[in-house]
């Protein structure tokens, strides 16, 4: 009786380092199929597509509410110290180190993510993965290497479109609807957005595209291994999974990159 | 020595949780053949060709490739194994975002890396030998279930395999589409000399094109040899199986075959000293088949069996033990002591004399046929010898009338 929490916390550690390794192994795989000759050039270019592309509007619009949301709470802010003048500089440093990563990487979980972790899930359903693994055609590298191949070119370039809206729509609300002077904006932006920070923003939107594209295909991947539901049901666990999952491993290692390499 | 077979299983058992699905599986697949394996649905047959093509690894025991084991090849040389088979599956298993003919081309493209004019021309003339050009640029949920079953061979044979596997190709198909597939299966391993190792429920039509036949049952195989030695096996699942024309008929008029009386018996407390069986038999069933038909034979017999019932009770266990005859295992509890199969004889016997218990339901047609029956002790639950032994000693009852129209 009193050994059941013990057994319980047991188990469960169990499981975790059993998922955590299942996990490590898949995605260093995938990365490692995605690199090898021949390069799957046209399956990728179909993934920059889906990922990027069919992003891209909203991205952009996400970035520029951001972006006159952070103007327009940082005018609110600066203007009690008199350093009004600093909101360009807020708005970017904010955008570059910060929210255009993050924002950008869980707006493409909720878009493209789930739609992987789905499209693998009935795939494995339906034994299409199998019908792949009998005709000797690694599955790995025909489904989940192509998209993360594709995640990596597209989140560092959606990020940066993310950022370039954001300070836009900083601009709309600073200097247009608050008057900060428009030089200034500009200046301060130029003055105190350095190399490191855009390197920063760039290697964590990286670390976010490999974790994104091998998690959600991971969970889809393995929608049949699922304890609790399966078909249907299973598809659909493994896609809100993907996503929580996702979402809390961007925001934990964002946190990781930020506190240790920036 | 001899040439070791092309695959053997050798002990091979697999459990998923606690439930055995294969348990001690011994069966070898020569090359060139068609081996077809048979068997209830759910007894594991799916899973043991799926250990062939490595999408299940078996929990003990030894897939042997050549005398080699499977298990034990290096990566490489287990690839190149892998590159000669093709698996057709039960669920098709057609990639639903790509067309027919990528689906078709996709071996070619991703194994063996074709020239795209090569895979367009070896992909368009299977799928015109099979009879699908005009879907070439549809989408699988966009055929029906007879073309996908036709795509999805199609995709399994493109690549030239050495061996094939076939789980239930005919699944969901119609009786001419299903005869047009194992006519292809056939066909085509003639032509291209293929292993086909095959999952079926088409007893007895696979038999015309198997050379083996394994009937897998309570996870072991309980035979493996020709068909004709199967028909001569005397093995009581194999009869069943050869009997399955009668199956549905069986099921219909809720009686099983002699196999299903026997494991009915088993799960019942043995009486003392043993329980009272009846035989009931129409007389030249051919001949009656000739006469009234398929259909009108089945009127006959069904009314014999609710004779049977009417006189045996709610408790008595009914086998078929032959196209025109079955036997009645009587309730213990039946009234008659040890004359109780003589007193239900005499029951069918004199409800024969009254007539009008069949209707054929055609007006311009009236058949009669003799009904004979006989009793016999049942010993050790041995419906096979009690049945003999009624049938030695059994008598005319009366005759059974059906006609008149309904």
């Amino acid at each position: 009786m009193l050994t059941a929490p013990v057994e319980w916390l047991g188990r469960r550690g169990l499981s975790f380092l059993l998922e955590a390794g299942r996990y490590t192994c898949f995605s260093l795989r995938a990365m490692a199929a995605a690199c090898r000759l021949p390069l799957q050039v046209f399956k990728t270019v179909e993934q920059v597509y889906f990922i990027g592309v069919r992003s891209m509007s909203v991205i952009l619009l996400i970035g520029l509410f951001t972006g006159m949301v952070l103007g327009l709470q940082g005018y609110y802010a600066l203007v009690k110290f008199g350093s009004e003048g600093m909101l360009g500089a807020a708005v970017a440093l904010s955008l570059i180190r910060e929210l255009g990563p993050v924002l950008t990487a869980i707006m493409v979980i909720g878009r493209a993510g789930s739609a992987m972790t789905a499209e693998i899930g009935v795939m494995r359903i339906s034994e299409q993965i199998d019908a792949l693994d009998t005709m000797d055609i690694d599955p790995v590298r025909f489904l989940v290497s192509p998209k993360v191949a594709g995640a990596v070119i597209s989140f560092p370039l959606l990020t940066a479109f993310f950022d370039f809206m954001g300070i836009v729509g900083g601009y709309l609300t600073g200097v247009i609807m608050l008057g900060v002077n428009s030089g200034i904006y500009w200046y301060r932006i130029e003055s105190a957005v350095e190399m490191s920070d855009v390197t920063g923003g760039f290697v964590k939107s990286l670390v976010f595209a490999l974790i994104v594209a091998t998690m959600c295909s991971y969970q889809g991947y393995y929608t049949h291994l699922r304890s609790r539901g399966f078909g249907a049901v299973g598809v659909s666990l493994s896609t809100t999974t993907a996503v929580v999952i996702s979402c809390v491993m961007v925001l934990i290692s964002d946190y990781v990159i930020t506190s240790f390499f920036m | 020595m001899s040439t070791p077979p092309l695959i053997e299983f050798k002990n091979l058992r697999k459990s998923f949780g606690d439930n055995v699905v294969l348990d001690g599986v011994d069966l070898v697949f020569n090359q060139g053949e068609v081996t077809t394996i048979i068997g209830k649905s759910g007894v594991g047959k799916s899973v043991m060709i799926k250990h062939i093509v490595g999408l299940l690894e078996p929990d003990s025991g030894e897939i042997l490739v050549r005398g080699r084991p499977l298990g034990e090849m290096p990566p490489a040389e287990r690839k190149e194994f892998k590159g000669r088979v093709s698996y057709m599956f039960q669920s098709n298993a057609l990639f639903d975002s790509m067309t027919v003919f990528d689906n078709v081309a996709l071996p070619l493209r991703e194994r063996r890396r074709m020239p795209e004019p090569e895979v367009r021309r070896k992909a368009m003339a299977l799928l015109e030998t099979l009879e699908l050009p005009h879907v070439t640029e549809r989408y699988p949920s966009q055929l029906s279930g007879g073309m996908q079953k036709r795509v999805a061979l199609a995709r399994a044979l493109v690549n030239d395999p050495e061996i094939v596997l076939f789980d239930e190709p005919t699944t969901g198909l119609d009786p001419l589409r299903k005869n047009a597939v194992l006519a292809m299966v056939s066909h085509y391993q003639r032509h291209f000399g293929f292993t086909a190792i095959m999952v079926s429920h088409d007893v007895p039509d696979v038999f015309y094109i198997s050379n083996r036949i394994a009937i897998l049952d309570q996870g072991r195989i309980l035979f493996s040899g020709s068909p004709v030695e199967l028909e001569r096996s005397g093995n009581e699942v194999a009869v069943e199986f050869l009997a399955s024309l009668e199956s549905l008929e069986n099921e219909i008029m809720g009686i099983t075959g002699l196999h299903g009386l026997q494991e009915r018996l088993a799960a019942q407390p043995a009486a003392d000293g043993g329980r009272q069986a009846a035989l009931l038999a129409l007389e030249d069933m051919e001949g009656l088949r000739r006469q009234a038909g398929n259909l009108g034979a089945h009127r006959f017999l069904d009314a014999c069996i609710g004779l049977a019932r009417k006189h045996a009770g709610p408790g008595a266990l009914l086998g078929r033990t032959g196209p025109g005859e079955f036997l009645c295992v009587l309730p213990a509890a039946l009234p008659g002591g040890e004359d109780a199969a003589g007193r239900f004889l005499s029951g069918v016997s004199r409800d024969l004399a009254q007539g009008g218990l069949c209707r054929l339901g055609a007006a311009d047609l009236s058949i009669s046929v003799a009904v004979l029956g006989g009793a016999a002790q049942l010993k050790a639950n041995d419906c096979r010898e009690a049945a003999a032994a009624a049938r030695a000693g059994a008598t005319a009852l009366g005759r059974l009338a059906c006609g008149d129209g309904e």
